[in-house]
């Protein structure tokens, strides 16, 4: 399957839901946002967030910043 | 005591987090600054880097984070950036940036105004970035701004508060506080904008990279807490005239004759 990644094309396979996809990165999952086709997931909705091919995920976090 | 939005801030410095050097740096000078309210910014996270988190090492402390949405262009990307960030940190509060042209980063002030008044619909608790425009000003306010945030020069140019005439207006009319933002690159900035009666300045550049940023945010600690009690005390009125500040009387040239 095909996804966007922040902004960049990647075969994945064996993933299945969004907190799949994290495991994968070692992510923890309080220490993101995750945006799916410009949809904000929940947290308690990971598990039940399931990918398809050619989705947009945004995983994005707070930095320095003014 | 500072009040915004029925929060209360002992500190009038808020910090931006932006340049540090590292984050151990960063922290200390926190730390060192004493201040009670920093911004963050909401980026991609870089898949090369997971472990590297920001708020592995604020994330433990008791501040009040105020995201911003920086690198918005226009109102409906500062919407989107402003929900990504209260799903992040879990509280409502946003620093507001709207800055089309990166390579002067000013305010958009229509699209800030827009931005400001449907995210104070959402519940958010909006701080806007904006030009030192005093109608601008009270427009936001009245579209529901918890305090706004004027520019004393373009973003990280450390050039001070070279819109003090317009601030001046703003603090004089705005019934939300004025936390004058961008620009004050010196402790001696910050205490001129505090004199002039802001509530509240909002200092990053000129702490991260300073020779030591530690000594630095303790510098402009002082400099923020001087310039509001020179504020609250009432500052003497500048004249052209020279007025003496020894007694006019006793004086040994009149009183005993000597050279008269």
């Amino acid at each position: 399957m095909n996804i966007s990644l922040n902004g960049e094309q990647k075969t994945i396979s064996g993933i299945h839901t969004v907190t799949d996809l994290l495991n994968d990165l070692t992510l923890i999952p309080g220490s993101v946002v995750v945006e799916l086709n410009n949809e904000i997931i929940q947290p308690d909705s990971y598990d039940a967030a399931v990918l398809a091919d050619q989705d947009r995920i945004e995983i994005i976090r707070f930095v320095g910043g003014g | 005591m500072l009040t915004i939005a029925g929060t209360e801030f002992s500190s009038r410095l808020f910090l931006g987090t932006g340049k540090f050097s590292s984050s151990a740096v960063m922290a200390e000078a926190i730390e060192a600054s004493q201040c009670q309210m920093i911004t963050v910014a909401l980026r991609r996270v870089d898949l090369e880097n997971p472990d590297d988190d920001i708020m592995s090492t604020l994330g433990k402390r008791e501040y009040t984070f105020l995201p911003n949405t920086s690198g918005a262009r226009d109102a409906k990307e500062a919407i989107r950036l402003a929900k990504l960030a209260r799903a992040a940190s879990g509280t409502s509060w946003l620093k507001l940036e709207v800055t089309p042209d990166p390579r002067t980063l000013l305010p958009d002030p229509v699209e800030t105004l827009i931005a400001t008044e449907e995210l104070v619909k959402e519940g958010f608790i909006v701080l806007p970035y904006m030009n030192a425009d005093p109608i601008l000003a009270l427009k936001l306010q009245d579209v529901g701004a918890a305090a706004v945030m004027p520019l004393g020069s373009p973003i990280g140019t450390n050039q001070g508060v070279l819109t003090e005439a317009m601030i001046e207006i703003i603090i004089e009319q705005a019934h939300v506080p004025v936390v004058v933002d961008a620009g004050i690159g010196a402790p001696s900035h910050a205490a001129y904008a505090m004199e002039m009666g802001a509530d509240a300045v909002l200092v990053n550049t000129a702490i991260s990279v300073a020779g030591d940023p530690v000594v630095m945010a303790a510098a402009f600690a002082k400099a923020v807490e001087a310039g509001r009690s020179a504020f609250e005390a009432g500052l003497g009125q500048s004249v052209k005239q020279a007025s003496a500040s020894s007694p006019e009387s006793g004086k040994l040239s009149t009183d005993l004759g000597f050279l008269a």
